[in-house]
This record gives structure tokens, sequence and C-alpha cells, in this order.
């Protein structure tokens, strides 16, 4: 068990980024450099990481990095890692760091490709719930009821549940996390790393551009997003689903705080009526049911995706 | 390595970028409201300083922040999350 004071006080994205104040993405890169040090080989493709390195020949960022096409992310890892064994390079770990459009919607097929093809890689995706660097256009990843550029008066279609799309492929390690709990996805990082295969860890990282919320409540928001349920901080390793802390204790709906406090504060939902606040609650307990059932079910020798 | 190249003959084969602190330039022109310090009160549980998104808080040797006014964005979590609230927001003026 890490704690804040144990990390490392060196940083390897430098001061003077170009992100904007109050970025969920950049504690989120902060925190995966001190979880993994320098030895990393990052892939970023189109996303806001491109922009947070800041304008040619100048990068914010103190690492190997390459910046691929918007759909390769996945293929272009395989690449680095192909690379890397034949020249017998063992100690660098390649993260694939791409938003969720690169993710969701467009860099889905590599991805699936990679993990079919069983590729020693972390992939991570950092879910701002749009495509966030052209100004907040609709993503597969936008939620139920979501302001956008795209969508004025609010999505009508619901979120793809990512993280269970890449439990199917029967990879070894998925997890989600969030920025606002540091610890809990230093953790999961350093596991991840030690493991032999395709990682997936899902990041939901509050953007306050887009979500129209004050810069100030970026790291609130994220532990609201928790608290609600809306946002279950789980691991599927080798098959086995296990809700982590906080998430644990939120299986009981007593618990679990109204959706109604984190739609309250962001300027995204505020064309959702009443009726649409109470249809995405009984979403979110359909979900925790499900992860209920698939957490009994882990616990026993009965493994909700087979065994690997 | 760490220079810009001056002539075409020392442009690397594809585009390179440089490691640089401040590629984007002194992003604290980019604050409205500057956080402010209490060590009396601070508790030094290090939380502001990695909840700080633009690197703009250092751990002192003591675990007690100290904030970089020539890159912090001014977007206040630090403020928000501090549990003793020993960091307040205070406007800035016009010198």
């Amino acid at each position: 068990m890490v704690t804040v004071k144990e990390l490392s006080k060196e940083e390897y994205l430098l001061e003077g980024h170009a992100a904007c104040a109050g970025c969920g993405p950049a504690i989120s890169i902060r925190v995966l450099f001190k979880a993994l040090g320098n030895k990393v080989f990052l892939v970023v493709p189109a996303c806001c990481t491109t922009v947070i390195q800041g304008p040619y020949p100048y990068t914010s960022f103190n690492v190997p990095l390459l910046n691929i096409l918007f759909e390769s992310t996945a293929a272009a890892a395989s690449g680095i890692v192909a690379a890397l064994r034949q020249r017998n390079i063992k100690d660098i770990t390649v993260v694939g760091w791409a938003g969720d459009g690169g993710t969701v919607d467009i860099g889905i097929q590599a991805l699936s490709g990679a993990a079919e093809r069983e590729t020693d890689f972390i992939y991570i995706c950092y879910d701002n719930e749009a495509y966030g660097n052209t100004g907040m256009q609709r993503s597969g990843a936008t939620p139920f009821g979501a302001w956008t550029t795209t969508t004025p008066s609010g999505k009508r279609e619901r979120k793809k549940d990512m993280p269970l799309i890449m439990a199917a492929h029967r990879i070894p390690y998925v997890a989600t996390a969030c920025p606002s709990y540091p610890i809990d996805f230093v953790n999961k990082l350093r596991k991840a790393k030690e493991i032999k295969g395709t990682k997936y860890i899902h990041i939901l990282a509050p953007c306050p551009t887009g979500w129209r919320y004050d810069t100030s409540k970026t790291v609130e928001l994220g532990r609201l997003a928790v608290q609600t349920g809306l946002w279950a901080l789980y691991e599927i390793e080798n098959g086995k689903f296990k809700l982590n802390a906080p998430s644990d204790r939120l299986i009981d709906k007593a618990k679990r705080k109204s959706v109604k406090e984190y739609f309250a504060l962001q300027g995204r939902f505020r064309s959702l009526t009443e009726k649409d606040i109470e249809r995405i609650q009984k979403w979110v307990d359909d979900d925790w049911e499900n992860y209920r059932r698939l957490a009994a079910c882990s616990a026993s020798d009965a493994t909700p995706y087979g065994k690997i | 390595m760490n220079r810009i190249p001056k002539t075409r003959k020392e442009m690397p084969i594809t585009a390179l970028s440089i490691p640089t602190a401040g590629s984007m330039g002194k992003t604290g022109s980019w604050r409205t409201f500057r956080p402010e310090v209490n060590y009396s009160k601070c508790t030094r549980c290090t939380l502001c300083w990695i909840y700080c998104p633009d690197v703009a808080i250092t751990r002192q040797e003591d675990d007690s922040p100290k904030i970089d006014y020539e890159y912090c964005k001014g977007c206040g979590i630090c403020a928000n999350e501090c549990p003793v609230k020993a960091i307040t927001m205070c406007r800035e003026e016009k010198e």
C-alpha cells in the first residue's frame, strides 16, 4: 500500500504545458509518471495530450513519446513493442495513451486487434466524454443527456461500456480509475506493469472546459462521479471481477449519493428533465446490480468471462 | 541535443521536439486568482501537490507546498482540495 508522500518528487511532465486550467487529464498524466517513472514509451494519437505537449519544436513531456494518427495508437504501440523486443530492451513499458474518441470510436479496431494478438503493453483511455481538443463534439463515450456542440439539446443515446468490451477480449487485466483517487490509480498501474499481455485502464478525467463547471471542482467532480455510482472503480484480473475502495462499499443503494448532485455542478447537463434523471438513476442501479452479480460470480469458482 | 537546429543539415530525419519547461511560455499570465498558502495552518498532507495539474506546486523538504507563480494557471484545485483550507484564492491586482 503506497501513500501520497511515498510517491517520487521527480516530474516528467514539465511545467508550463498547454493544458487548460484545472485539466483532469493533466493530473492523470502526472500520476502516470509518478507510478511508472521515466522508463515508459508513450504512444499518443490525436487527442488533448498532443495539445498539452505545446507547439513544435518544444514539448513538455520529458519521456520518449510518439505522436501517431488517430486510429492507430494500438497498432503503433504493437510496432514499438516488437522493435524493443528485437533490440532486446526489456525495462521499458509501452503505454498507449488515448482519449475517449481515439479509443471508443476511432481506435477501437486497432485496440481490438492488439488485444487479440496479446501485445504486451498498457493501453490507457482517459475519458473526458467528448472530443475535447476540437471543441467538444459528441463521441461514443458521451453520456446520456450531456450537451456537446453537436448535441446542443443533450445526447439521447447512452455511453458505451468500454471496459467491459475490453474484458470480453479476455485480456489479463482491465481496470477503471479516476484522478481523484491517485493512489488507486498508482496501484493499478504498478500491477498492470508486472502483468504480461494487453492491459487496459479506463480513466474518467473531468474536463472543466467541456463539462462547463468551475476549474477548481475537477477533483471534486471525479469524486462525486464515484460516490454517486455513475463511475465504478473496479478491476478484472484474469476474468475475476473485483470492486476497489471506495466503490466496494457502494453496492448497497442507500450508500450511493443521488446522481442529481453530480449533474447539478455541471453546465452540460442543464437540459436534463426530472424524468431523464429518474431514467439515469434507474440505469445506474441496474449497472450496480450487474456489478454485484459479477463480483459474487467471481468470488465463486465460475468466472464471468471464462478461465484464461 | 537539447537545442533548436539552426541549419537544414542539423535537422533530424523526422520532426523531433525538445523537452522544455514552459513550452507554452509563462503560463502564470493566464491566471485571474492567485493561491496563497498559510503555512501555519498547513498540515503537510501534500494533497495539493498530487492534484496540481500544472506542476506548479513543488514539495519542499518538510513536505510543505511551494507554489511557482510563473506557471500556476490559477485553477483553484489546491484551494478546493485542501482539507484544512490553508490555501486561499486572492484576486490578482494590476501592478
